[in-house]
C-alpha cells in the first residue's frame, strides 16, 4: 500500500514539476549549472569506468574463444555489441544513479532539513519547478555521456586486445564492421535517454519529501539509490523487449 | 491584520491544534508562545500557507486563504516574509544574492535598482560589508539578520519568524528582537513571532498568544503577563528564579 502511495506521489511531483514556470532568466543559469554538475562533472568516472570495462569486455571474450573454428574478429564484435546494448547505457546509467543521484537526494534533502525549501514555497516560488526541472533538461545531454561510452569502451577493448596479444588491429576493427546494426545506437540512446528522466526525478522525489536531519539525508540517498537501480533494471527490460524484442 | 478563525490540524490521530481564535494587529510584535509541542510551529505554517487547515479560517486584511485561488495565494505569499529558525539561507548564493533572491523571481524591477534596494535593506540590518560574503563564512547572529533582509526586501505586510533569536547570545538576541520591532513600527506590518525565548516576550511582546495543547490558553500584553493568574503561563514564563524575581519586583513596584 505504501508503494502505491508513493507512486502516486512521484506521479503527481512530475507534474508538480512542469507548473508554473520559474524566469526563463533564472532557469537558464540554473540548467548551466546543473549541466556542469551533473554531466560535466561526471565525465572523468564515465571515461575511467568506460576504457577498463571494455578492456575486460575483449579479454573475457578473447579468453573464452577456445576452438580455431571461432573467428578471431569475434573480439571486436562482441566488445561492440556489449558496450553499445548494455554496458554503456545501463551499466553507465546504474553508475549515474550511485553518483549523480546521491549527489540530487542528498543536496534537495539538505535543503528540506535546512528549510531552505519551504523559504522557496513562503516566497511563492514552485519548489519543484525551480529544483527539479533544471536537473531534468540538464540530462537531456545524458545520451551525449553515452556516446562517449560507447567510443572509449570500444577503444579500451581494442588496447586490451591488442597490447594484450588477444587480438591483432586488423581482425578487431573487423569484428567492430561485422554485421553493424545502426539501430542498436539509437535503441541505446532512447534508452539513456528514459534513464536520464529516471536519474533526475527518482532521486529528486527522495530528497524532496525526506522527513527527519542529518542522519535521514544519508538514508534518503541509499534509498534512492536503491529504487533508481530497480527501476532502471526494469525500465531496461521492458525497452528492450519492446524496441528489440 | 490577520485574523483566524477557529482552526483545528491533525496528522493522522495526533490533534495538534484544536480551536484557535485570535487576532494579529498591524503594526504589532505578536508572539505566540508555548511549550515544547504546544503546536506553535504547525501554527505559523498555518498561517504561512503551508499546512492547510482542517477547519476554520486564516484572513489576511479581509481575504480568507482557503477561498482564494492557486493564482491569488500566490500573490498572497508574495506579501509575506519569513525568518527561519535556521535562517534557511541559500548555501550557494552570497549574502547579497541571498537578499536579491526574491526580486529577482517577482519583481519587475531593473537590476541597478534591485541592487540599490539590496544595499538599502543590508544597510538597514547593518551588514552592509558582508555583501559578498557566503553564509557559511558568516555567524548565527549575522545569518539571522540576513534572513531578516530577505524577509523585508518584498517590502512584506506580513512577516513571520520562528524562534528568531535561537542558538544566540543574549545581547545578540537582544539586537535581534529590537531589529524586529523597529521594522514591525517602521513598515507598519503584521508581525508574528514564534518564541521560547523570555527576554523576546519581555522586551518585544505587545501581543502575547499563550498555547497549550494546541489550545489558545492565554492571550494579553506583555504587562498583562505579570498580572495573570493563569496558572500554566505563570509555570511556564515564570519558570526561572530570574523571572519569578522579576514579577515579584513588578507586583510590588505596582503596589
Amino acid at each position: 500500500m505504501n508503494y502505491l502511495a508513493s507512486i502516486g506521489s512521484y506521479a503527481i511531483m512530475v507534474v508538480e514539476v512542469f507548473k508554473k514556470p520559474t524566469k526563463w532568466k533564472i532557469m537558464k543559469t540554473l540548467i548551466l549549472k546543473e549541466v556542469d554538475e551533473l554531466i560535466y562533472g561526471s565525465l572523468g568516472i564515465i571515461v575511467f569506468i568506460s576504457f577498463f570495462i571494455g578492456g575486460v569486455v575483449a579479454i573475457q571474450t578473447a579468453l573464452n574463444i577456445t576452438s580455431d573454428l571461432i573467428p578471431k574478429n569475434l573480439v571486436g564484435f562482441a566488445t561492440r555489441q556489449s558496450v553499445i546494448l548494455e554496458f554503456a547505457p545501463t551499466f553507465c546509467s546504474i553508475i549515474m544513479a550511485g553518483k549523480v543521484g546521491s549527489f540530487i537526494t542528498s543536496s534537495i534533502g539538505t535543503m528540506r532539513v535546512t528549510e531552505q525549501i519551504d523559504a522557496l514555497e513562503v516566497m511563492g516560488v514552485n519548489a519543484l519547478n525551480y529544483l527539479v526541472f533544471p536537473k531534468i533538461i540538464a540530462l537531456l545531454l545524458y545520451p551525449f555521456i553515452i556516446a562517449i561510452a560507447m567510443y572509449v569502451g570500444i577503444f579500451g577493448g581494442w588496447f586490451a586486445s591488442v597490447f594484450g596479444g588477444f587480438s591483432t588491429s586488423a581482425d578487431f576493427v573487423e569484428g567492430l564492421q561485422l554485421e553493424f546494426i545502426p539501430f542498436h545506437v539509437a535503441y541505446s540512446f532512447i534508452k539513456s535517454l528514459v534513464f536520464a528522466f529516471i536519474i533526475a526525478t527518482i532521486p529528486s522525489f527522495h530528497g524532496f519529501y525526506m522527513k527527519g536531519g542529518a542522519l535521514e539525508v544519508g538514508k534518503a540517498s541509499t534509498t534512492s539509490f536503491v529504487w533508481t537501480s530497480v527501476v532502471i533494471i526494469i525500465v531496461n527490460y521492458t525497452l528492450t523487449q519492446l524496441l528489440l524484442g | 491584520m490577520i485574523e483566524v478563525e477557529n482552526i483545528h490540524k491533525s496528522f493522522g490521530d495526533a490533534h495538534i491544534l484544536n480551536g484557535i481564535t485570535t487576532c494579529f494587529d498591524k503594526g504589532k510584535t505578536n508572539l505566540i508562545i508555548g511549550q515544547s509541542g504546544s503546536g506553535k510551529t504547525v501554527f505559523l505554517k498555518c498561517l504561512l500557507g503551508l499546512f492547510t487547515p482542517d477547519e476554520g479560517s486564516i484572513c489576511y486584511n479581509g481575504r480568507t486563504y482557503s477561498k482564494l485561488s492557486g493564482g491569488e495565494q500566490r500573490d498572497l505569499r508574495q506579501e509575506m516574509g519569513m525568518v527561519f529558525q535556521g535562517s534557511a539561507l541559500f548555501d550557494s548564493m552570497t549574502v547579497a544574492g541571498n537578499v536579491m533572491f526574491p526580486m529577482e523571481m517577482f519583481a519587475k524591477q531593473s537590476r541597478s535598482e534591485m541592487e540599490d534596494r539590496v544595499d538599502f535593506v543590508l544597510k538597514r540590518v547593518d551588514l552592509i560589508d558582508a555583501h559578498h560574503k557566503f553564509p557559511s563564512e558568516i555567524s548565527g547572529g549575522m545569518q539571522k539578520r540576513v534572513a531578516i533582509a530577505r524577509a523585508i526586501v518584498m517590502n512584506p505586510k506580513y512577516l513571520f519568524c520562528d524562534e528568531p533569536n535561537s542558538g544566540l547570545d543574549p545581547k545578540t538576541a537582544i539586537i535581534i528582537d529590537n531589529l524586529i520591532k523597529e521594522i514591525t513600527e517602521e513598515y507598519n506590518i503584521t508581525t508574528v513571532i514564534n518564541t521560547h525565548d523570555m527576554n523576546s516576550v519581555m522586551e518585544i511582546g505587545e501581543k502575547i498568544l499563550f498555547l497549550k495543547d494546541g489550545i489558545k490558553e492565554w492571550e494579553g500584553t506583555k504587562y498583562e503577563i505579570f498580572k495573570t493568574d493563569n496558572q500554566a503561563v505563570t509555570d511556564f514564563v515564570y519558570s526561572s528564579e530570574l523571572f519569578k524575581k522579576v514579577r515579584q519586583m513588578y507586583i510590588e513596584e505596582r503596589n
